[in-house]
């Protein structure tokens, strides 16, 4: 047997402790799968074909990519100003990302609630200055949830967008603008390609972690525009087939290792040995 | 000539800007409604709703329950956290990256596939304890432990990471032991980093509604869990008042930690 050294056995508490809550439970979410409500893969056939979870998955994949863009696209206009800005914009940056940042996504989605329900802000201000008769449906469809995901996300793109930033060299951005590169020309020309790694792996993190979302869905889309992980929550809850559920989990599981994976192949090169 | 952005790039931040601060602002008028349902107040402004706050006792119960369970859980996974990060910067063992990679799980799996994995792993505890369950304070913290413990993981690997290890080194070669290496050396140094990884943790569990909506019913009502309650079915405008309680804790949070920050740099220049 190989000897361990001491040190090494600092590993022991952290890893048993995931092991056992964990890595073992998956296993009996992945036992459930395959033997709720009898052995067999009918649950995954009923994942991969039945054309209402078909169209959730669609759904979740249609939202999650719009989300995506908008929000690695916020967030990559905003900190541009949090990088490069003057003192006094990255204060301000500063604020307007981590004060959201911290808020709790219940707080945050009652928000838009606030802002965007019938009797909201917006429609009361719209109805009372005359710009609309009827009030606008803006919360329990997908604009509702988009809005809500994107603004959850923003801080999230934000983080790793700011440290991909902070490695370009700003003499190149001086040099193309003495060449007599318009300021968005370089933005687009120089900046943009130069910080492509960032933005490819910020929009990895934020579509991974909206995949899996739940809260802001739930509450913003009502009941109606449902997503792969709202789904799980109610085959578990309100009309349980619980091997459906465990199903949905493990493809979740499978498909985010793959994005995982891709995500590790292409941060690598960023990653001189 | 210059690189900084010009007047078009910070128009649309502050356009994003605007969009990241608007429903924080819009909860303010609302909490001050005096209907019972989501509206704004006509005119007439009322306090009923904060009122609420204090004279329904679950919003009291809630509040401790999720204090209670946010120092027990960042506790127990610093505590956990701790250790192993000092295992692999002292130690290096092989296959490194699987065993950061384990202790990270719970961070990158998608947050519906943990609560189903800690539904399962709470339902199974309860047939053979009562307190370490489901729908318990003590099954909430463990599981909460388990979702945070990899952000500590993080915090402590980077706070480590700027360690020299020389001096590290230096203490050893003078025959320091590891415990005392550990204790006079390598705690010094990443103080910060497992201060913040405490705070870091407890905002998380403090906050953390995916997993509790999954592991608790009826017993064991966080605060985020009782929020929840009051955002699904007809808004309760308590939920304003709430929301308008937390955003001005971490407003003002964020303010000192940015004073307080800037103030450090002043007087290191």
């Amino acid at each position: 047997m190989p000897r361990i050294s001491r040190p090494a056995l600092l590993l022991v508490p952290l890893l048993g402790f995931m092991v056992l809550t964990y890595l073992v439970p998956f296993l009996g979410i992945v036992q459930w799968s395959v033997t709720l409500p009898e052995p067999g893969l009918d649950q995954y056939r009923a994942a991969l074909s039945d054309p209402l979870v078909l169209s959730v998955f669609l759904r979740t994949f249609r939202i999650c990519a719009v989300v995506t863009a908008v929000s690695v696209a916020s967030a990559d206009m905003i900190t541009v100003l949090w990088v490069r800005g003057s003192p006094a914009q990255r204060l301000a940056v500063e604020l307007c990302i981590l004060i959201p940042f911290w808020i709790s996504v219940l707080t945050r989605a009652f928000g838009w609630l606030a802002l965007l329900s019938t009797k909201g802000i917006l429609n009361t201000w719209s109805q009372s200055l005359g710009l609309l008769s009827e009030p606008l449906t803006m919360v329990r469809n997908e604009f509702g949830v988009i809005v809500g995901m994107a603004h959850f996300l923003i801080p999230f793109a934000a983080f790793p967008l700011a440290s991909a930033m902070r490695t370009v060299d700003e003499r190149i951005l001086l040099a193309a603008r003495g060449m007599g590169a318009s300021r968005s020309r370089v933005f687009f020309q120089v900046f943009v390609p130069m910080t492509a790694a960032g933005i490819l792996g910020a929009g990895l993190v934020v579509f991974v972690f909206a995949l899996g979302f739940f809260v802001t869905p739930a509450i913003l889309g009502g009941g109606r525009s449902v997503m792969a992980a709202e789904l799980i929550y109610l085959r578990v809850f309100q009309s349980p087939n619980w091997g459906l559920a465990a199903a949905i989990s493990v493809v979740m599981m499978v498909g985010v290792g793959g994005l995982l994976a891709l995500l590790m192949r292409q941060a690598r090169p960023a990653v001189p040995k | 000539m210059t690189t900084r952005p010009g007047l078009l790039a910070a128009c649309v931040a502050a356009l994003i800007a605007v969009f990241l601060l608007m429903p924080l602002i819009a909860v303010i008028p609302v909490s001050f409604t005096p209907n019972r349902y989501l509206s704004l107040p006509d005119g007439d402004w009322s306090l009923r709703h904060y009122h609420a706050l204090l004279e329904n006792p679950a919003w009291a119960k809630g509040l401790g329950l999720s204090i209670g369970i946010g120092v027990v859980s960042a506790l127990l996974a610093t505590s956990l956290a701790l250790l192993f990060s000092l295992g692999i910067w002292i130690a290096k063992p092989r296959y490194a990256g699987l065993w950061v990679g384990i202790a990270l799980l719970p961070m990158v799996a998608p947050p519906v596939v943990s609560a189903l994995t800690l539904y399962f792993f709470l339902i199974t505890l309860s047939k053979f304890n009562s307190f370490v369950a489901f729908d318990t304070w003590a099954g909430v913290a463990l599981a909460h432990s388990v979702m945070i413990a990899p952000y500590a993981v993080v915090l402590i690997t980077v706070a480590l990471a700027q360690v020299d290890r020389r001096i590290d080194l230096a203490a050893r070669g003078m025959g320091a032991g590891l415990a005392r290496r550990t204790r006079s050396i390598i705690l010094p140094n990443i103080r910060f980093g497992v201060i913040s990884a405490l705070l870091l943790t407890f905002v998380l569990s403090w906050e953390e509604i995916g997993v509790t909506l999954f592991i608790t019913s009826v017993k064991a009502v966080t605060l985020p869990r009782l929020m929840w309650m009051g955002l699904r079915d007809n808004i309760d405008p308590a939920i304003a008042a709430i929301s308008v309680v937390l955003i001005v804790i971490v407003v003002v949070a964020v303010l000192a930690k940015t004073v307080l920050q800037r103030m450090a740099e002043v007087t290191s220049k």
